[in-house]
């Protein structure tokens, strides 16, 4: 029997070397080509390895696909992969009541079950009465699968996680080329490997074709999308390409000074690998010299950018404000994690808003942005190297570890398309130039870089007069340096498109947003919406500073309730900036995304006070 | 009428800018700026090719003085973001000015991986062995029991021997020079400017208000001709009045020994290879202290290494000659990609 659905979300759940992000990332690969809505959550621990068997040490892999309504990786799974028992445990609490839960039952002995902290057997207590269950011997099968090649033990053992995405693939419905022309680029040097993982991943679907325990496989029709071209691009992949777009249009090489850091690293690793583009990456010592490079780089003339998450971030405050004191181009990208310190380095949280706008001393104000989903990174990189070129200021773009490992399709922009990119370069003599002069709308001053003749000027981190940008100590040039740079940030709101409200005809409830939550918090202000509640969201990109017509927004609902991962940040700079306005938190603090019922359950509360 | 195709002369004043200089009378950074006048003028550099790019102390002022581009950043990161100019516009000359606190202390990490990648730059430090921009702490390169403002009783530290640090660091240029010598510091700035690396200068400064003549001894007219070795690359290394003292290799440590004692001859003399592979040699000069050895001064070491913007901008361009893609469009849309139509 064939049934077909709506949306579907699966979790691949196993040991952090089970090789789960890779099929979670194969599977999405072939839905995206099949033409689905999708977008998922990779979620694993910052151990490299860490010790096997053990809930600490599993690691996830989630996507919903769907034909419409996909706009988060789902709440809780329909379909649960556990390679093994601390796989099971780790998922009990994310899993839909009749969910198909599918369990390599080689890895289900009792000491396993021990180590994953189960007391007693879950398959004899009744705690998985309610679901379905396949047990497949899976490492056992696997093995057999390709023993024909005589490969070892260890190179056969870990073929069992494309056995697993054979039955998963069986199961929707959904073809293997696609995997298997990856497996075959993959291992060209390597083809017994090659010839190994194809065999288990056909032997996977042939299992799930043959035996009885699955009763029902599901078909999940194509989306209904604009027309174009479309891939699937992850949130780090699409910052990358945004930036280099950006250089493009705006004739400028891209330099990136960084220092690896999760989970940002990939945008670095993404970037060096498009020398050929002109791209230029500088692996630098430290957090510092990362920034401080690309300073550099934008007093020379580049579109210059950092990556980094919090605690890089924390490094690369002193060397934010020489470049708000020097009024130069650069881009700092904050891949926020969960904090403080260390904290969680490979979950996601939006906590670093404050760090962001305020956190610098001295009165030093920057242009704060945040992405909102995976492939909408490319052109929020974008806008931020637009915003920094034209109005002369460094920018901060806020992603989340949830948009920069979650993928979701891209609909391909052409150069052509994107705005155009006008730079302060200038490259004339101008005997009567002084360095601090400024353009009379935008307040930018000039870019005039070394080399340019008879050009020669000094610039730094100490206070300069207000026109020629030699070292001032002066009371009032001061307090004028510090309004107009003050000035010259608020003035890039002009430069913004109009804040938007989605359910225009609402004035009860309105729900604000920032940065990648959008998705999820759209789909629970949708489903109440057609449920006929008066509610509405506002989500916002442009933080600091404001859309223009935030207060008018706001004014026109009685209650406004903003939800964030953090403890009230943008709630409290809200307060701070348009204190006419009462503003209700909902906040998370837990290292993952928020559950569409969870945003249900509070606005459903507050809408029925 | 003016003629542009007359191309005018720089000398050596028309480097400096329209700013007043604020050094201490009597400070050794005039002399430094001095020289570094005269080199550009010697080599006729446009102005507008050079950038000088400083971190924060009273060295880190030097950029305010010369009619050139100039970047007075933040404390011990010049080197960090001068590589960024450099790999930004590898056209472009170089300078780094800094001072012992700067590159030693807050800076010591850019400084000794700037060395490590020799970047075609030249890096000043100007070491007066305190801080002086602060007003009198002891600094990285102070002698241990220095009294000082944060050391009343005595600093507990053992000093860096800035030259130890570069060849530590696989230095391949390093030179060390004295303030009251604007000759030879010209020189050695000509040589670190036509060098293809990380030249690392040591400047021993004087600080006259809170360190003055911590180098006297190096410096003064009485003693320099016996505690000044000169190193030339290719020449004996004599010193003394009259030249009437060299060093000469004993076993495995150096000697100093007088031409005609004890039957030693001009021959026994070691030749200095600026240019040897080997830092071995190298090391052992840097290390001479007083009153055993003489100081070694000039050019030390100078090996031609690859370069890393060389290296870099080759990588770029290797890559650019054999890439699949015509333009940004065309690399948006290789791989997988699905069409959805109308």
């Amino acid at each position: 029997m064939n049934t077909e659905l709506q949306n579907a979300v699966i979790k691949f759940s196993g040991d952090s070397g089970d090789g789960m992000q890779l099929i979670g990332s194969l599977f999405t690969d072939t839905t995206a080509i099949m033409g689905n809505q999708i977008a998922t959550f990779p979620d694993f621990p910052s151990e490299i390895r860490a010790p096997q068997g053990t809930v600490a040490g599993v690691s996830g892999y989630q996507i919903n696909f769907g034909t419409s309504g996909v706009h988060s990786p789902g709440d809780a799974a329909d379909v649960l992969i556990a390679m093994n028992p601390a796989a099971l445990k780790a998922n009990f609490t994310s899993i839909k009541d009749n969910c198909t839960i599918i369990i390599d039952s080689d890895t289900f002995t009792q000491k396993d079950l021990e180590k994953a902290g189960f007391e007693n057997n879950p398959f004899e207590d009744g705690t998985l009465e309610q679901y379905q269950i396949i047990e497949a011997p899976i490492t056992s099968l696997t093995k057999k699968a390709v023993s024909e090649l005589g490969i070892d033990n260890k190179s056969a053992d870990r073929c069992k996680n494309m056995f697993t995405l054979g039955i998963v693939f069986w199961l929707f419905s959904e073809p293997l080329d696609q995997t298997l022309q990856y497996l075959e680029n993959k291992f060209k040097k390597n083809p017994i490997i090659g010839q190994a993982n194809q065999l288990a991943l056909h032997a996977g679907w042939n299992y799930a074709l043959t035996i009885e325990a699955i009763k029902n496989s599901y078909t999940v029709p194509p989306a209904k999308k604009e027309a174009g071209v479309y891939r699937n691009i992850t949130g780090n992949q699409a910052t990358a390409w945004g930036f280099m777009a950006a250089a493009k249009k705006a004739g400028k090489n891209l330099f990136l000074g960084s220092y690896p850091i999760t989970p940002a690293t990939d945008i670095m690793q993404e970037l060096t690998k498009q020398k050929w583009s002109g791209v230029k990456v500088f692996q630098a010592e430290d957090e510092i010299a990362g920034i401080c490079s690309a300073i550099g780089a934008s007093f020379a003339g580049e579109l210059a950018i950092t990556t980094t998450s919090g605690p890089g971030m924390a490094l690369k405050t002193e060397a934010i404000g020489l470049a708000v004191m020097t009024e130069l181009p650069l881009v700092i990208v904050n891949v926020q994690r969960g904090g403080p310190s260390t904290g969680l380095p490979t979950k996601t949280e939006q906590s670093d808003l404050m760090q962001a706008v305020w956190g610098r001393n001295g009165e030093s104000p920057v242009v704060v942005i945040a992405a909102s989903s995976p492939s909408d990174c490319f052109m929020w990189a974008y806008e931020a190297s637009r915003i920094a070129l034209e109005h002369m200021t460094p920018v901060v773009l806020l992603t989340e570890s949830y948009l920069a490992n979650g993928s979701e399709p891209w609909k391909i922009k052409k150069l052509s398309e994107m705005p155009e990119i006008h730079t302060r370069s200038y490259e004339t003599i101008d005997k009567k130039w002084k360095p601090y002069q400024r353009d009379s709308e935008t307040l930018a001053r000039r870019w005039v870089v070394p080399g340019t003749k008879e050009m020669q000027h000094r610039i730094g981190g100490l206070e300069k007069d207000e026109c020629t940008g030699c070292v001032s100590h002066n009371p009032q040039n001061h307090e004028l340096m510090v309004d107009t740079r003050k000035d010259k940030v608020d003035r890039v709101a002009h430069s913004y498109p109009l804040q938007r409200v989605k359910g225009k005809n609402a004035n009860k409830l309105l729900v604000v947003g920032w940065g990648g939550q959008f998705g999820i918090l759209y789909g629970a202000v949708n489903e109440l919406q057609s449920e006929g509640k008066n509610i509405a969201l506002t989500h916002f990109n442009y933080i600091h500073p404001l859309p223009l017509n935030t207060a008018e927004i706001f004014e026109k609902f009685e209650k406004i309730i903003v939800c964030e991962l953090n403890k009230g940040q943008f709630a409290n700079y809200l307060r701070a900036t348009l204190p006419q306005f009462e503003y209700i938190q909902y906040n998370k603090i837990q290292g993952q995304p928020f559950k569409i019922e969870e945003l249900k359950v509070k606005f459903n509360e507050i809408l029925e006070k | 009428m003016e003629d542009s195709s007359v191309q005018c002369v720089l000398k050596p004043k028309d480097y400096a800018s329209d700013q007043e200089v604020k050094w201490c009378p009597g400070c050794g950074d005039y002399a430094i700026l001095n020289a570094m006048q005269r080199t550009l003028a010697e080599l006729q550099i446009p102005k507008e090719q050079v950038a000088i790019i400083s971190g924060i102390g009273c060295s880190s002022r030097f950029p305010y003085y010369l009619d050139t581009f100039g970047f007075h950043t933040i404390h011990g990161r010049a080197a960090a973001i001068a590589t960024g100019v450099k790999l930004a516009n590898p056209d472009l000359r170089v300078w780094i000015a800094s001072g012992d606190g700067d590159s030693l202390a807050i800076g010591g990490n850019h400084f000794i991986h700037a060395v490590r990648r020799n970047t075609d730059m030249n890096l000043l430090v100007f070491n007066n062995e305190i801080y002086g921009l602060t007003k009198g702490q002891y600094s990285p390169t102070s002698e241990r029991g220095k009294i000082t403002k944060s050391s009343p009783h005595g600093s507990l530290e053992a000093p860096f021997n800035i030259g130890e640090m570069v060849l530590g660091a696989q230095g391949q240029f390093f030179a060390r020079v004295p303030d009251t010598d604007v000759k030879l510091m010209t020189q050695i700035f000509l040589e670190a400017e036509k060098y293809k690396g990380f030249a690392v200068i040591e400047i021993l400064q004087n600080c006259v208000i809170f360190n003055d003549k911590t180098h006297t001894e190096i410096t003064s007219k009485e003693t320099k001709a016996n505690n000044q070795l000169i190193l030339e690359h290719g020449k004996p290394m004599l010193f003394g009045e009259n030249n009437s003292k060299g060093l000469r290799l004993n076993g495995l440590q150096l000697e100093v020994v007088t031409i005609g004692e004890n039957g030693v001859s001009i021959n026994d003399i070691l030749v200095h290879d600026a240019e040897c592979k080997s830092n071995i040699l190298h090391q052992m000069l840097i290390q001479m202290q007083l009153p055993e050895f003489p100081i070694a001064l000039g050019v030390i070491r100078k090996n031609a290494e690859h370069t890393y913007d060389e290296l870099f901008g080759k990588q770029i361009t290797n890559e650019k000659e054999k890439s699949k893609y015509k333009d940004l469009d065309e690399f948006f849309t290789h791989g997988n990609v699905f069409t959805v139509n109308e």
